[in-house]
């Protein structure tokens, strides 16, 4: 994978503190399992941003391979990839993806390090 | 296109002992649901047991298959949860 493409993928995963990679946009899904993602996320309560992965096939192959994952939606908390439809559903229903949430919104735990300039 | 039972041995051999179930879920044989139980995921997390499963599966997730509905975990493993 080129840099330029990694450095694109690694920005777009650091745009939102919730971020989803996922087929079609929030308001319109395109796909049964990304849907399923964001609907979760709005019973989560907490703020995301999503990417549309059919509209970038550089993108869509990029991710597959940066996170070693073949599927989307593919949901990045932090900048950490947490998991796809299945493991994000499963999170949900035994609360462990709120515990993750709030980990992330806390102040105590801010998602970007001060850059050091000594 | 693999067909459930093909998918089952693939799995099977792949983690020798497992309890694995496959559903074809529309009968079109590219989305699939797959329960699989194995000693090979202790002490794995579920993101880590889930790639174990894509690597058994290779080309098959780079096309064959659209879609693949996935249960994993090691056996008689507790739930994870505060202590």
């Amino acid at each position: 994978m080129s840099d330029e493409l990694r450095s694109r993928i690694e920005g777009l995963i650091g745009k939102h503190k919730v971020m989803l990679f996922m087929k079609g946009t929030k308001h319109f899904p395109a796909c049964g399992f990304s849907n399923a993602v964001v609907e979760i996320l709005k019973k989560e309560r907490v703020d995301f941003d999503t990417f549309n992965i059919l509209s970038d096939p550089e993108i869509r192959q990029g991710l597959k391979e940066y996170s070693n994952w073949p599927t989307y939606p593919q949901l990045y908390v932090d900048g950490k990839f947490v998991g796809g439809c299945d493991i994000v559903t499963e999170m949900h229903q035994s609360g462990e993806l709120a515990r993750e949430l709030s980990a992330a919104k806390s102040p105590l735990n801010p998602a970007e390090p001060r850059r050091g300039q000594e | 296109m693999p067909d459930q039972d093909a998918l089952k041995a693939q799995l099977i051999a792949a983690f020798p002992g497992a309890r694995v179930e496959v559903t074809d879920l529309t009968g079109t044989r590219d989305h699939f649901q797959a329960l699989v139980v194995a000693s090979q995921f202790r002490g794995r997390s579920r993101v880590e047991q889930h790639k174990m499963v894509y690597a058994a599966l290779g080309d098959l997730m780079r096309g064959p298959i659209h879609a693949l509905a996935l249960t994993t975990h090691a056996p008689d493993n507790s739930p994870e949860g505060p202590p």
